[in-house]
């Protein structure tokens, strides 16, 4: 069994990293411009590694599927961004930040990385102000700060309802700016569909042109996973519908242990499913919980409408059962309260499957305090809710004109409807300190690799880690590799090891082609989801569990031999691109399960229905599971478990509470 | 100058050059519109015939003739050169387009009033620029009792109004589209650009509409 | 309240970017208000898959309107028949039983067919750059709050960064000219301090290179604005205007 070796620096926590910069391996400029390194993604993690890397020298060649870079999903978070800059004077510090990562991670995050993380955060904030980014800011001309889940301080830095897009654009002209310099070289509507390895080191990648459909080889010193994560494993989540874990399972499948696969993030506010053509869920940021209420009815199938409904006759569960942090208490936590009630018979809507997020006191509260700073003196209701409504425009407008896009109903008159939905995958690939998953040569970045988050990520620390990885992670954590790889020239693409998994690639793809059957790819990956949702999502159960291993792995079987996929393989093609996306989604979700199986606790987003206390929150076993399940692939439906101890030293591990 | 050039060769320096003479027009018809309203005085034609002898005499005025037909030329040129290049930039036309959805047809047609534009000034042009420069005309007879003769004729009344008419929408369109392109716009201010823009459009055209019409119809003499 | 719609569809085929395309007609039936234009979509491609026919090709992502990817020019206008949207938010709510709805997509010289409705927009990320940056190196910035930046420069930059480059403008605009996209990227890194020290330089580079591409000029109709799903004003174009021709004038 493979030895996990985290290659944490020895020493002090607070000064691991610094210790580190100064000691590792470095490589000379006239060196760096003979090493290729290879990036596939071009969200917040791939767009900013690529860019800084570029800017060191390094031939860089950039992969995306989509049109172009900026198109990554990373563009579509909402809420804002972490860091430790205590500008607003409330206490913050980078311990507090490590603090606040770890236990809303459920304290199953490695304490040395996310205290890096914690100490680039403030680097990050300056880094994107350079840029250009425009980041909301005061009358005074200085950075505006608003509150997350699971924190007591206001750290989070926002750009509007749209800061992952502001972020994602600063990268990607970065990245850009360094195309326009011919460092790096962009290949969009490329699909990574291998990883080439050669003695056991990452070589290269095959990529298929998705508008020509050639397979290509293409040659690196190194290669970066920025592929973001596998929500969509689960048919609906608030993933874009290209996100996938190809990437990510093709180098589990060459030698990259799997890490966590089973933490899941499920996002407590996202508008509800409203029918069966549904492709995707939205989800309304967490910054909406800042100033919304969330409520059902203390009645049981209630059907009055929202608004006929009495104060006193609603439930504002979440600041009854977690009065100190009330309505923003981490994502799983409100999660599975919100589950709870509906499930219990409060929810709401045609569907009962939902909960209320209201805005009316929060226009109130504004309207009011708009008219003391504007001098007015008994303002009317109308005058109090327009000015009120004028705040909440301005602070998520966006949003709420996303809300009424969708569902037709106006959220400024009625409260939301909400209802959780897969947003994020905490789980993804193995990797050590220096971001290198198990096989040399291959990293993995933000939201594809597992080390941050532990087994919940806190609103706001997913841009953060994403950026953190790709402008001041990895710019020196590769030189531990690469410095070892100068004497290595560039390799020709003909030989052995590229040229077979090219035909590899190819016989997969011809193999898919020739099914033949009957069914759209849609159809196996809605019933993937279904089984996912239902056993493997927001509560899970050794006996459901087991169910679905099986049936995963029966509709693995009917995959195979009834999906019917149209065109050309020679040509743009969404069908074929989708099918080759959910035959990994198929092997993955087993995987998910197995991995949900074998942790005999509640964590964070895993929640085993057996494990949890009286009042039914999770329940952890720091004794057996304090570890990172890594798991290794040892065949179709065969995976090896390799347990990577966590070790606590800085902080004391507790039963979490946000009461 | 080279610089200057290539950046009137750029798109943008197209549209400057578009908006600068055609300001420049737009400042020329003004005098030309007020003088020509003096016919409104009902003088049989005293005060216009005193103006027309005026502009047709003064050395500053005839250079500023040839200066304004270079504009003129210009602009033609311009124009010409924008349309025939956007029109490469769409090679597959599309089969539905729903302009009316996103902008006023006039704003979309300035190439075709141009054009319409160019064709009434042809005529305009032979019927008094012709006769007072060029010929040994004004000898007989003034300028006013040209444009009372000319006026007599129904379809030359109609073709004035049409061409007032297109003058109308051009400038409609062109006032606030050359302050644009100069890079004058400000929420303080556009709107009110926009509104001169639109009144100096309307009265402009109207002034120069009721001129052959009221001829026609005998309200002056 | 959700219905159901039958719907005649005219939607634009074409096999690739060197073969001529055609109108193809198809009836859908039993569309949920509910549902988005693109799962309309969806519900067609799973049908013609059953059938055995070749689904519609079509550019999609995010499906929450932001990313930019979606790009169909519907009834005549980009992204459909309403206004601050995208085509993934655009619900069927706002289409009629019976009706007809013509499919085509962006058509510029700019942005060639690659199938169907898939277009190629690169020439953006050329745009982009050859000056949509400001040249700060990983490492060099300074302490975020040492800039002090007006609220109201934040927010206008802000307004202008706003743009998801998807290519409605130029495919509304009758010359398919890219000025809102090139000069929403102008106007942002003018409107801010970071972006000052280059600016000259930007708004030549990103021009020339906006016409290299093929782009058209602007005709000021404000079609482009009107359609743009993220409202971004032609005040831009105006500001683009002032940078482009100051830095023809004053630089050296």
């Amino acid at each position: 069994m493979t030895k996990l070796d985290a290659k944490i620096p020895e020493g002090n926590l607070a000064e691991k990293w610094t210790k580190f910069r100064s000691s590792v391996s470095l490589v000379n400029p006239a060196n760096k411009r003979s090493l290729e390194i290879i990036v596939v993604g071009s969200g917040l993690a791939g767009a900013s590694a690529a860019a800084s890397l570029a800017e060191l020298g390094y031939k860089v060649k950039v992969f995306c599927f989509q049109d172009s870079p900026r198109r990554a999903h990373s563009i579509a978070a909402q809420g804002g961004i972490n860091a430790a800059k205590n500008y607003q004077n409330d206490g913050d510090s980078v311990y507090r930040l490590f603090y606040d990562t770890i236990k809303g991670g459920d304290y199953r995050a490695r304490e040395a990385n996310v205290h890096r993380l914690a100490e680039v955060s403030g680097s990050i904030i300056d880094q994107c102000v350079a840029q250009g980014v425009p980041f909301a800011r005061e009358y005074g001309g200085l950075l505006s700060n608003r509150s997350f889940g699971g924190t007591q301080v206001q750290r989070t830095f926002y750009a509007a309802g749209q800061t992952g897009q502001q972020l994602l654009l600063g990268a990607y002209s970065a990245l850009q700016r360094q195309v326009g310099m011919g460092n790096v070289k962009l290949y969009t509507r490329h699909e990574m569909l291998d990883v080439v390895t050669i003695e056991g080191k990452a070589r290269g990648i095959i990529a298929r042109d998705s508008v020509t459909g050639a397979l290509e080889r293409h040659f690196g010193h190194a290669v970066l996973l920025c592929t973001g994560g596998y929500g969509n494993v689960f048919y609906l989540s608030t993933n874009a519908m290209g996100s996938n874990v190809t990437a990510a399972w093709k180098a589990h499948k060459k030698g990259a242990f799997f890490a966590n696969p089973c933490y899941t993030q499920i996002h407590p506010t996202c508008i509800p499913v409203s029918g069966d053509h549904q492709s995707k869920l939205t989800l309304m940021s967490e910054s909406l919980r800042n100033d919304g209420r969330i409520w059902v009815p203390k009645k049981q199938n209630d059907t009055r409408k929202a608004n006929e409904i009495p104060e006193d006759e609603r439930d504002y569960y979440l600041e009854r059962r977690y009065p100190a942090f009330g309505n923003l208490v981490p994502r799983d936590i409100a999660s599975r309260a919100a589950k709870e009630r509906c499930d219990a018979g409060y929810g709401v809507g045609a569907s009962k499957m939902a909960v209320y997020l209201d805005y009316a006191a929060a226009i109130i509260r504004y309207g009011k305090g708009e008219a003391n700073k504007n001098n007015m003196h008994n303002p009317s209701d109308e005058e109090i809710q327009a000015m009120g409504k004028a705040v909440v425009k301005e602070k998520y407008g966006n949003l709420f004109d996303m809300y009424k896009q969708i569902t037709g109903e106006d959220p400024y008159e009625v409260p939301m409807r909400i209802y959780p939905a897969v947003h994020y995958t905490m789980g993804g690939l193995w990797v050590d300190y220096n971001l290198m998953t198990t096989v040399p040569g291959l990293y993995a970045l933000g939201e594809a690799n597992f080390s941050d988050h532990g087994a919940n990520r806190l609103g706001a620390s997913a841009l953060m880690q994403g950026l953190a990885d790709g402008y001041f992670v990895i710019p020196y954590t590769i030189g531990a590799y690469l410095a070892s790889e100068i004497r290595t020239p560039a390799m020709s693409t003909d030989s052995e090891d590229f040229v077979a998994a090219e035909k590899a690639v190819r016989d997969r793809l011809e193999t898919l082609m020739n099914i033949k059957g009957t069914k759209p790819v849609d159809y196996f990956h809605k019933r993937l989801g279904k089984i996912m949702w239902d056993e493997c999502g927001m509560a899970r159960s050794e006996e459901g569990l087991k169910a679905s291993i099986k049936e995963i792995q029966a509709l693995q079987k009917e995959f195979w031999s009834d999906v019917k996929i149209p065109g050309e393989i020679d040509n743009l093609n969404p069908e074929l691109e989708k099918a080759g996306r959910v035959a990994d989604f198929l092997e993955l979700g087993e995987l998910m399960c197995i991995d949900a199986l074998d942790r005999n606790e509640s964590c964070g987003g895993h929640f085993r229905t057996e494990y949890q206390t009286e009042d039914g929150e999770a329940l952890r076993d720091d004794e057996n599971y304090a570890y990172v399940a890594a798991w290794e692939f040892a065949g179709p439906s065969k995976f090896n478990l390799h347990k990577e101890e966590l070790k606590y030293e800085n902080i004391k591990i507790a039963q979490r509470s946000y009461k | 100058m080279a610089w200057l050039a290539k950046s009137l060769h750029s798109s943008l320096g197209k549209k400057l050059l578009m908006a600068i003479t055609g300001l420049f027009l737009i400042s020329f018809l003004v005098i030309h519109c007020g003088l020509n309203a003096t016919i409104f005085l009902n003088d049989g034609g005293v005060a216009f015939n005193e103006g027309a002898e005026f502009m047709g005499t003064n050395p500053i005025i005839r250079t500023m003739e040839i200066v304004l037909f270079g504009g003129l030329l210009l602009h033609i040129y311009d124009g010409l050169r924008l349309w025939l290049d956007n029109k490469k930039k769409r090679p597959v036309a599309y089969a539905v387009v729903d302009g009316a959805a996103n902008s006023k047809w006039y704003s979309r047609s300035m190439g075709l009033l141009g054009t319409l534009l160019l064709l009434f000034l042809i005529i305009h042009l032979k019927h008094f620029w012709y006769f007072s420069r060029l010929t040994d005309g004004l000898a007989s007879h003034t300028l006013y009792a040209e444009m009372q003769a000319v006026f007599t004729n129904p379809i030359v009344v109609i073709v004035y109004v049409l061409g007032c008419i297109s003058l109308g929408y051009h400038l409609l369109h062109g006032f606030q589209s050359a302050f644009q392109t100069l890079g004058w716009n400000h929420p303080k201010y556009t709107p009110t650009i926009k509104s001169i823009g639109a009144i100096y459009a309307i009265v402009i055209s109207a002034v120069f509409a009721a001129m052959p019409i009221a001829f026609y119809f005998h309200l002056i003499h | 309240m959700e219905g159901h719609l039958n719907l005649t569809l005219k939607i634009w085929r074409q096999k690739n970017a060197n073969t001529a395309g055609k109108f193809e007609t198809y009836q859908v039936s039993g569309i949920s208000t509910d549902m988005s234009f693109l799962e309309m979509i969806d519900v067609l491609n799973n049908r013609l898959i059953e059938e055995g026919d070749d689904p519609v090709a079509f550019d999609h992502d995010c499906r929450e309107g932001i990313c930019g990817m979606c790009s169909m020019y519907i009834n005549g206008r980009p992204h459909g028949p309403n206004r601050g949207v995208t085509t993934c938010q655009l619900h069927m709510r706002s289409f009629q039983d019976g009706e007809t709805i013509t499919v085509e997509p962006w058509r510029a010289s700019a942005f060639p067919v690659i199938k169907d409705l898939v277009v190629n927009r690169s020439s953006f990320d050329r745009i982009i750059a050859a000056g949509g940056f400001v040249s700060v190196n990983t490492g060099n910035a300074q302490d975020a709050n040492n800039l002090p930046i007006a609220k109201d420069d934040a927010d206008e930059a802000f307004a202008a960064a706003a743009c998801i480059g998807c290519g409605a403008c130029v495919a509304a605009c009758k010359n398919a000219s890219a000025m809102l996209f090139t000069s929403a990227k102008i106007s942002q890194l003018a409107l801010l301090p970071q972006g000052k020290a280059e600016a000259s330089k930007r708004a030549q580079a990103m021009v020339a290179q906006m016409d290299e591409e093929g782009f058209g000029a602007c005709s000021n109709t404000g079609a482009c604005e009107a359609e743009c799903p993220k409202g971004i004003s032609l005040e831009n174009i105006a500001r683009m205007n002032r940078e482009y021709f100051s830095a023809t004038f004053s630089s050296k």
